[in-house]
């Protein structure tokens, strides 16, 4: 006898409707945790959030003030859907000051960086279609690239960013099987989520790959102004100088993400694909965000914010980075970023993150589990004992606590294995890393920064 | 009727139970009562006493909600409740526990050991783990004992697995078991007033089999209701549901979790007093193959609040 489905019940009916694409995109109960993570209580180093609370509330009203006066009618209205002329001298400001000589032609105004995300992973990609991504990779732009059906390969990172002799290899084995990938997705400088920053040597490298095999890169920017210590590096789409570098940025980082604003700027015929895409998404990002943005830099200098800023999150990562040394025990490593919202920390193999955010959250303390950052089938056990920490959301005292907190249910997993394994405590030892053991996805090279910073 | 639903909370399901909140609130109102929703947190008994309802229907799951600590503050502000009370609640909510009674009383459950994390940590129960083979034979599973969902839930497949499986399953509760693995189909039978509604049959047909969190996931399983089973195994099935509902102590409705193995008998694996009533759950499901639509049931699972014998106070 034939199986019938039941064809009565709500989701078996809706199930017949929805597109193979939504299918590729899951709810996880690990999503569903992730929802009581924002209760006061506790101590969330899991957000990806700016400091709003410090931006100068008079700045603000007199730039509200001043574009309802001056530009009502405007901001009121349908905007072109490429982004106003006055946003975008201000993004050609912002990349000047990254040494990058934009023309506005070539930009695209967006709704925040994911979107440029999401619209270039549109216009790019058809079902199937190979995308290189870095493992781990931000896990927002994971949806973008399953709902469009993209296959990801993932190219491990380590101190210096995405290993570049990985990449070729891989690339000579997608081109022995005839397979051109549409782009290499990559965060090079803060990166997010392991906060890595690619040296110089392996961005050169990178942008001769491109230019040589004629693949596009997609070089996504949000932090790069938000940099603490270190000499700031040349990006990727200075190096190239706009032939294969798709640049994208946002206001999100250097002012606030409730504007939702951000770009696309690359090569001219992607821009005019992107264009009719965002027409058909949106018609055109914010009026009143776009105003806002303009009257902004025209009242104030935007570098003020981003100094500002800056030094709040260096207090709070060297807060962070003095919690980790002492609350975390010797088992684990993790990076040290030189700007940027994020710390990545790796435990012992046997520690699940996942299962560690649980108890933790018992503590009232969450952190990212780092599983959601590499796209393998599932289940991928890589990323499974790495967790991402932000420090840009909390005051100093609160994260200190935070990974106070997170420490102690460490200790208890590695208490417990202990007894099971008869594996003795580790002990802490400034002698440096031995590198023959470097792991591929373990941060051991960030750590051995670490140690040569303090 | 004023009827507040009690959604949300603090454990880890709390997604799943503003998903049935939402949906059974809404019956509510359409069947003309007077529904005020409330995502409990400290300020839970001030928000009863002040909206006053004549009954409270729990939609919550896991810990807090479907483990007595709720149901026990309903009987102390003296507010009617829906389905299970204080002991049942307490008992399913505890795999052990409710397999400890099934065996008592004769009930096919897997076998099983079970271990409370106080026992690793302070007497020595590491050394014990070498009988787990002699007592159950690998494959084993290992479940936290009081966790709703599939988290911490993790298939052991030899001695050097169950280390980092009894790790994940204490993140969850303090107390977990390490259960027999018995190969077989899945089937639930939710128990309404004391009777059986149809089975319906997990079949996961994506994702890991092993992995039972991405099992889940929509679209990795598929639900057929009424299962396909030869009939006097469906009756089988509703009897020993039944039989377990008793049992346990359960009040109005609760839903009876299966494996079905192709040559042997049917063998509860879980009960759970507060099944999910949300659009992807299995019990509006099994309702409405019996012919009960979802306001339907959501007034029947309303009435067990008035029918239920009182906490025995002073």
């Amino acid at each position: 006898m034939d199986r019938k489905r039941s064809s009565k019940h709500d989701i078996e009916r809706y199930a017949r409707l929805f597109a193979e694409r939504s299918e590729k995109v899951k709810t996880s109960a690990m999503r569903d945790m992730m929802s009581i993570t924002d209760r006061p209580e506790v101590i969330s180093l899991a957000s990806g959030m700016p400091d709003t609370k410090s931006f100068p509330k008079d700045l603000l009203e007199s730039v509200f003030v001043d574009m309802a006066r001056h530009h009502s009618a405007e901001l009121l209205q349908y905007t072109p859907t490429d982004g106003i002329i006055g946003v975008k001298r201000c993004i050609a400001e912002v990349m000047a000051a990254e040494n990058i000589s934009a023309d506005v032609e070539n930009i695209l105004v967006t709704t925040g960086g994911q979107q440029a995300i999401d619209l270039i992973t549109r216009v790019l990609v058809d079902p199937g279609d190979t995308i290189i991504t870095e493992a781990p990779t931000y896990p927002g732009a994971v949806p973008s690239f399953l709902s469009f059906q993209a296959e990801a390969i993932q190219i491990d990172i380590d101190g210096e960013g995405i290993r570049v002799d990985l990449l070729e290899a891989e690339l000579d084995r997608l081109d022995q099987a005839g397979i051109t990938p549409k782009f290499i997705y990559t965060v090079p400088t803060f990166q997010n989520p392991a906060g890595v920053t690619m040296s110089l040597e392996r961005r050169k490298r990178l942008v001769e790959i491109a230019n040589e095999r004629e693949l596009l890169v997609l070089e996504d920017n949000p932090y790069g102004m938000l940099r603490y210590s270190g000499e700031p590096l040349p990006t990727l789409r200075e190096l190239d100088g706009g032939n294969y570098v798709i640049y994208l940025g946002t206001f999100s980082k250097i002012l606030a993400p409730g504007l939702r604003l951000g770009w696309i700027e690359g090569p001219s015929p992607v821009i005019e694909k992107c264009n009719i895409a965002k027409a058909a998404a949106d018609l055109n990002s914010s009026g009143v965000a776009q105003y806002m943005i303009e009257t902004y830099f025209q009242q104030a200098d935007w570098r003020d914010w981003v100094k500002t800023a800056s030094a709040i999150y260096k207090s709070r990562r060297d807060a962070m980075l003095a919690a980790l040394e002492r609350y975390f025990p010797p088992e684990a490593s993790w990076t040290t970023p030189e700007g940027g919202l994020f710390i990545w920390a790796t435990l012992p193999d046997h520690i699940d993150t996942t299962d560690l955010l649980t108890k933790a959250l018992r503590s009232n303390v969450a952190f990212v589990p780092g599983a959601g950052a590499f796209l393998g089938s599932k289940p991928d056990p890589r990323g499974r004992n790495t967790m991402r920490l932000n420090f840009s959301g909390v005051p100093e005292d609160r994260i200190t606590e935070g990974i106070r907190r997170i420490g102690e249910v460490v200790e208890e997993q590695l208490e417990l294995w202990r007894t099971m394994t008869g594996e003795h405590r580790a002990v802490r030892t400034d002698a440096p890393a031995d590198g023959s053991e470097e792991s591929s996805v373990s941060f051991l090279a960030g750590r051995k920064m670490k140690r040569q910073a303090g | 009727m004023k009827v507040a639903v009690l959604k949300g909370g603090a454990s880890l399901e709390r997604q799943v139970s503003l998903r049935s909140g939402a949906r059974i609130a809404e019956a509510l109102r359409t069947s003309g009562h007077d529904v005020v929703e409330i995502d409990v947190d400290q300020g839970l008994v001030k928000n009863l006493r002040e909206s006053q309802p004549d009954a409270a229907f729990v939609a919550l799951h896991g810990r807090g909600g479907e483990d007595g600590t709720i149901q026990e503050l309903l009987e102390i502000v003296g507010i009617p409740y829906t389905g299970c009370g204080v002991l049942s609640s307490t008992l399913t909510m505890d795999k052990s526990l409710t397999k400890l009674l099934l065996q008592k009383h004769g009930v096919p459950t897997p076998r099983f050991v079970s271990f409370g994390e106080a026992a690793f940590k302070s007497l020595g129960a590491s050394d014990a783990l070498d009988r787990i083979e002699e007592l159950l034979g690998f494959p084993v599973v290992v479940k936290p004992a009081r966790q709703g969902s599939a988290l911490g839930v993790n298939f052991a497949a030899d001695k050097s697995e169950l280390p980092p499986a009894i790790l994940s399953a204490f993140s969850y509760d303090e107390s977990l078991l390490i259960e027999q693995f018995v190969k077989g189909r899945e089937i639930a039978v939710s128990v309404l007033d004391g009777e059986a509604l149809p089975a319906v049959e997990a079949i996961v047909r994506g994702g890991d089999f092993f992995d039972f969190e991405s099992r889940y996931e929509i679209g990795n399983t598929d639900y057929v209701c009424p299962a396909e089973i030869e009939t006097t195994i469906a009756q089988k099935l509703a009897a020993i549901a039944v039989e377990t509902f008793q049992l346990l102590d359960c009040h109005g409705f609760a839903r009876v979790d299966f494996i079905v193995p192709d040559d042997g008998e049917p063998q509860v694996l879980e009960v759970n007093s507060i099944p999910g009533l949300t659009q992807t759950s299995l019990m509006p499901m099994a309702a409405e193959a019996a012919g009960i639509s979802f306001e339907e049931l959501t007034q029947r699972l309303l009435a067990t609040s008035q029918s239920r014998q009182p906490y025995p106070l002073g």
